[in-house]
């Protein structure tokens, strides 16, 4: 039994796998499976401003190891969810990473400040893969400065015994650029990665499968370029705190995320085929770091870096 | 209501009935939360598949306990390589399913005359709601639609229980030729029905809703939309649908469905955004 406890920054968690944003709801469904209190921590779907309906369906495409989903951010809004999911949260013991989003950097800020003081906010995790209103609809998470921005004005409105971790997007050209910019506007610490833009197109109809035409595609068909993102920012910034993420199906997969760097891990997709994924992640992860001869998570992380000069 | 399980599941028979495959598995922790109109999540493609969702099936029925530990049974279409890999499964192999799961048909407090329209293996959840509702007192009469008699499911299982079937194909190669749901108005009239239970596509679940409300009767009507988790926290599989407070609101069909009072569902908008549903108004830009 290796010491699995993790510091994502300020913030000491139990041990490393959570749940990814957008794929566990606000815990409650999940609890019907496991206790969600086991998990390092519960990361709740991105929470916006007002209630959302989300878009039109067909929201799903299942593809080859992966999925796409237009889901469009539906959600109750801030007020629903500090009264109802928060307070389940908070209630049944869940450590929980509140995802915020929204098209305005106001609305990031408004957020932040209304998750303030509540003792059932571990961290703060700012979903700025929506697109920015004020700049013509281009996602924040692709353009540095729109990110620092978002980011800096989140980390002065939040609760500052609350991390405030930035979620990036791959689909940029340089992904620490992003990182850097991110880090030094006061992100905490980083989430690698989000969904990567894509597309299906139904050969019946002849038309695009997705009510929203484009989705985000998730699912162990990103794994490799999470683990790439990972891998490069941990180069670029190698004190900056990473969550990782993107097609963890399993505990060697999730091993594979904190040799390359990430401090804890969140499991997404992979819930959706097994709603139990995340437990089993936890204890397939224990064992492997036993089976390495690591005495604690902490000195796995970043391990595959060790020597890394010589290998290129 | 008991929570869904995840169980490792030997497959007791696979028998095939027209175009589809009947399985009964040994389930016992399904099999003893089971109510007519659950259903259940089945794993396809076996451990390192690249088909990493489930497929989700309406329960046939659940026999708790007997001559062996709890099974349940359910019916499978084959759509695709999901469904394909699941109906080359045979007696004594193992399949991974998570069930039981949504909310099942609602019951009449006292026995009230009922008409079930199945479309295609859409009267399976209809089979076990039927032994229900006449070991309740209630008369039951059934009407089975198809596009072609292949394609009908459950009509020997369907006379065995209530008698009296209707059977319609869209081509005529058995029963009546033309749809399940012109038989309706003249079943409602004939048993005095008062309710009106249906699973099959969207287009026959609509009409029956239609017929329903001109009898100023409800329609229990169980959809069958793509999903990927089953469970409530994806939000891929979401309906339109007119809450208590008169407002509209997309609701899951796994978790709040897949059983909806057809009155309540805004069949006309499915697969829009309507602009006066709750939080249309703030998808804006994006």
């Amino acid at each position: 039994m290796a010491d699995l406890t993790t510091t994502l920054g300020p913030l000491t968690l139990p041990n490393p796998v959570l749940t990814a944003s957008g794929c566990a709801a606000a815990g409650r469904e999940l609890h019907q499976f496991f206790d969600v209190a086991r998990l390092g921590a519960v990361v709740t779907k991105s929470i916006m401003t007002r209630p959302r309906s989300g878009r039109a369906t067909p929201r799903m495409a299942e593809t080859p190891s992966g999925m796409l989903n237009s889901i469009g951010l539906q959600g109750p809004g801030i007020d629903s969810f500090l009264e109802h999911d928060l307070a389940w949260l908070a209630e049944h013991g869940a450590r929980t990473v509140v995802s915020i989003a929204g098209g305005h950097t106001d609305e990031y800020v408004e957020l932040a400040r209304r998750l303030r003081g509540h003792p059932a906010v571990s961290m703060i995790e700012v979903n700025i893969s929506c697109p920015n209103v004020e700049s013509r609809g281009q996602v924040f998470a692709c353009d540095a400065i729109a990110s620092s921005r978002v980011i800096g004005a989140v980390r002065r409105a939040a609760d500052p015994g609350q991390p405030v971790f930035a979620k990036l997007s791959p689909d940029v050209t340089d992904i620490t650029l992003i990182a850097r910019a991110c880090a030094d506007a006061g992100a905490d610490g980083l989430s690698l990665i989000n969904t990567l833009l894509g597309m299906a197109i139904d050969t019946d109809t002849m038309r695009p499968v997705l009510g929203g035409v484009t989705g985000g595609l998730s699912g162990p068909a990103i794994r490799p370029v999470a683990v790439r993102c990972v891998w490069q920012v941990r180069q670029a910034l190698p004190h900056l705190p990473i969550l990782g993420m993107g097609g963890i199906r399993s505990g060697l997969d999730a091993l594979q995320f904190i040799l390359a760097g990430a401090s804890a891990v969140s499991v997404g997709t992979a819930v959706f085929g097994d709603p139990l994924a995340p437990v089993r992640v936890l204890a397939e992860l224990d064992a492997e770091l036993d089976a390495r001869g690591f005495g604690s998570l902490a000195d796995a992380v970043g391990f595959a870096h060790r020597d890394v000069a010589a290998l290129v | 209501m008991s929570n869904p399980v995840k169980e490792t599941a030997e497959i007791f028979s696979v028998q095939k009935v027209g175009a589809y495959y009947q399985f009964t598995v040994v389930a016992p922790g399904i099999a003893a939360g089971f109510a007519p109109g659950h259903f259940v999540a089945v794993a396809v493609g076996g451990e390192n598949t690249s088909m990493i969702l489930r497929r989700a099936f309406a329960l046939l029925g659940a026999t708790p306990s007997g001559q062996f530990a709890g099974t349940i049974q359910f019916v499978v279409a084959e759509h695709g390589a999901g469904t394909r890999w699941i109906t080359q499964r045979r007696a004594g192999d193992t399949l991974d399913i998570v069930g039981p799961l949504g909310t099942p048909f609602p019951l009449p407090s006292a026995p009230s005359p009922a008409v079930l329209v199945g479309g295609g293996y859409g009267t399976a959840p209809l089979l076990p709601l039927a032994a229900g509702l006449i070991e309740a007192g209630s008369a039951v009469e059934f009407l089975l639609g198809a596009a072609t008699s292949s394609r009908l499911y459950g009509e020997l299982a369907a006379k065995r229980l209530a008698g009296s079937v209707t059977v319609t194909t869209d081509d005529g190669s058995a029963g009546e030729k033309g749809l399940v749901t012109e038989a309706l108005p003249a079943a409602i009239e004939r048993i005095g029905a008062e309710v009106v239970y249906a699973c099959g596509p969207m287009g026959m679940l609509r009409a029956v809703g239609d017929i329903s409300r001109a009898h100023a009767i409800r329609a229990q009507v169980a959809v069958e939309e793509s999903m990927a988790c089953g469970i409530g926290v994806c939000m891929t599989c979401v309906l339109p649908v007119r809450g208590d407070d008169g407002r509209s609101r997309f609701v899951r069909s796994c978790v709040d469905g897949p059983v909806f009072d057809a009155d309540r569902v805004r069949w006309a908008d499915v697969g829009t955004l309507p602009p006066d549903l709750l939080g249309a108004d703030a998808m804006g830009l994006h």
